[in-house]
């Protein structure tokens, strides 16, 4: 199947009437929506990051940006986090605009990004307070909300403890009680589960899905792990070159693809005669009853263009930095 | 919490208890205005002092060279009498310069912490908070003027055991702790400019040491500008390290200077500094 075959254009429609909610997705300052992205672009140079990306998260659900590397997701979240400049009425957070009210739009925001970045030469505690009082946090309620955030993240018995003593998802958990501790309605997570070992991936997601439940906040991740996505996410949409392909509800998504090849599956089975097509549209219905994983969605979705121009295809922002690094 | 299986539905899986969140559910009231400069500023000292409680160790290895200076350097040079002084001990003279000098050393190196923390992610987490650049940056301004203050401590300490007859009067003290913040507010907004342009932090390191020892050669921190060739008293005229010196000396020693000069310069410069950078900053986090 080639990238022109694929109806991906189309799929995002057709994705909106299966699911009445996703009919909502075209109308823009609607209340119940956390973020909103229309039509935006972003470029290092000459190289396209993001092209003409609509997004729509709603407010209360946890929404996966799936893709490989490359496919614009971090530039996504830095355009939405208002670190990169965008223009204005382009992209809008809980209804205001990154580019016209920044201070506004951050505080509503929790971000990690995808590095672990909690500040090694301190304590979980010290880390956790920086940001309690960047945000404004009052003197009286510091230390209580602090003790709460770390509390959320099962590290108060280590908060005392230096954050280079921590492991990988230790400093992933004290960067969410990071976020957390300014009441953000808007959790954004890049790749939080990245160089993470199983473990504590799913940890990192418990304590992300324990926060949603108890807040009510609206999470916005991105993810290469099209497991976590499945299992994680209420909604999901999938990126490639700038864009997205596909958006649905993981199940909506599978359900789609095996429907689409049943209907293949069907129709090669019409038009065959002979013994030796009967034999193809076997395996073609096969094939259609097999529930397919949100890889073969992917897959479909992107065509065979992931393999081919993987190479090609780097992380943009990485090899920009990369070559910066190296003059 | 964490061993239990994953449950996607929001309404499955264990309770938590509401308890635990409650005041992770109210955002905190924004501060306004002018208000959000201090806070930052405040916040970004404590983390410095914060740091320097958990290691020392910097603090130490840097008295290392300016005790060289005022031990080896001040001592000769007292006894040669080479340098006219205006009447004091060379040592005396010297040590105002030693004290500005391990300030800016530390201050000139800034940009490179702000490169390191902008590759490790936490500049980037700062940029996404409700602190305007200009607050960002004049936090970090004074969080190193904070270190360097520190690190002054030390040397003026050595310098009063080498019996340098230093002022103890609180007030001009007072104002010795100014004229060091606002120094190193200058240098290490120069460092962090200087970080956004070149962006990368070994030729920040480079051009660091490439202009450390000019800056400081080229000031009065070593001998009086009177004895210096007409062209490096021009530079030295535009140095602000040399306005710095000058301060500390009127202020430690009680030797003629012109304070409401070097106050100026170095309010100006640590000004200009802090709007130079601030609009650089954008580029680091690009």
């Amino acid at each position: 199947m080639t990238d022109g075959a694929v109806p991906a254009g189309d799929d995002g429609d057709a994705t909106g009437t299966g699911d009445a909610g996703s009919t909502s997705d075209s109308s823009s300052g609607d209340s119940a929506e956390a973020v909103s992205c229309r039509a935006l672009d972003y470029s290092f140079g000459d190289t396209k990051a993001v092209d003409g990306l609509d997004l729509s998260v709603r407010t209360g659900e946890i929404f996966g940006l799936l893709g490989p590397n490359g496919a614009g997701k971090t530039t996504a979240i830095r355009c939405i986090t208002t670190l990169l400049p965008v223009p204005p009425d382009i992209v809008k957070v809980f209804g205001h605009d990154a580019a016209k009210e920044k201070m506004a739009v951050r505080r509503l925001l929790g971000y990690v990004p995808q590095q672990l970045s909690a500040d090694a030469a301190m304590t979980g505690r010290e880390n956790v307070t920086l940001f309690a009082r960047v945000f404004d946090v009052p003197r009286r309620e510091r230390a209580a909300r602090v003790a709460q955030a770390l509390d959320v993240v099962d590290l108060s018995d280590a908060a005392d403890r230096m954050a280079q003593t921590y492991s990988g998802g230790m400093i992933r958990r004290l960067e969410l009680a990071q976020a957390l501790v300014s009441a953000p309605r808007l959790l954004m997570l890049d790749e939080p589960t990245i160089g993470l070992d199983p473990i504590a991936r799913s940890s990192v997601w418990e304590h992300i899905n324990a926060v949603r439940r108890a807040t009510g906040m609206t999470v916005l991740v991105t993810t290469h792990y099209m497991d976590e996505a499945e299992q994680y996410c209420d909604r999901v949409g999938l990126m490639h070159r700038g864009r997205i392909h596909a958006l649905g509800t993981p199940g909506e998504l599978r359900e789609e693809l095996r429907e689409r090849r049943r209907a293949e599956a069907d129709e090669a089975r019409k038009s065959g005669t002979t013994g030796e097509s009967a034999e193809t549209a076997e395996s073609g219905e096969a094939r259609s009853d097999t529930v397919p994983t949100l890889e073969d969605v992917f897959r479909d979705v992107v065509g065979q263009g992931l393999e081919e121009e993987g190479g090609t295809y780097r992380d943009v922002r990485s090899t920009r930095r990369t070559a910066s690094r190296l003059g | 919490m964490s061993g239990a299986p994953a449950g996607r539905r929001p309404d499955s899986a264990e309770t938590v208890d509401p308890a635990r969140f409650e005041l992770l559910l109210v955002p905190p009231r924004p501060r306004t205005g002018l208000r959000v400069l201090p806070s930052r500023v405040i916040a970004m000292c404590v983390v410095e002092l914060q740091k320097l409680r958990h290691d020392r160790t910097e603090l130490y290895t840097r008295a290392v060279q300016p005790a060289l200076w005022l031990l080896i350097f001040g001592e000769t040079f007292t006894h040669l009498r080479a340098i006219p002084t205006g009447g004091i001990p060379y040592i005396d003279f010297l040590a105002p310069g030693i004290i500005a000098q391990s300030a800016m050393f530390i201050s000139i190196f800034y940009g490179i912490m702000i490169i390191w923390e902008r590759d490790a992610g936490i500049l980037t987490k700062l940029l996404v908070t409700p602190t305007p650049r200009a607050a960002l940056i004049s936090g970090k301004a004074f969080a190193s003027g904070v270190k360097a203050l520190i690190q002054a401590l030390v040397v003026i300490l050595i310098a009063a055991a080498l019996g340098v007859g230093l002022t103890w009067n609180p007030l001009k003290l007072l104002g010795v702790v100014v004229v060091v913040i606002l120094g190193s507010a200058f240098f290490s907004c120069l460092s962090i400019t200087i970080a956004g342009i070149v962006l990368t932090r070994d030729r920040l390191m480079g051009i660091g040491q490439a202009i450390t020892m000019p800056l400081f050669f080229a000031s009065n921190a070593l001998y009086p500008v009177a004895i210096m060739p007409g062209w490096l008293q021009v530079v030295s005229r535009i140095n602000p390290l040399s306005y710095q010196v000058d301060a500390l000396r009127g202020l430690l020693l009680g030797t003629s200077s012109h304070l409401l000069l070097d106050f100026g310069v170095l309010i100006f410069a640590a000004a200009l500094g802090i709007t130079a950078a601030s609009s650089l900053l954008g580029r680091l986090a690009r």
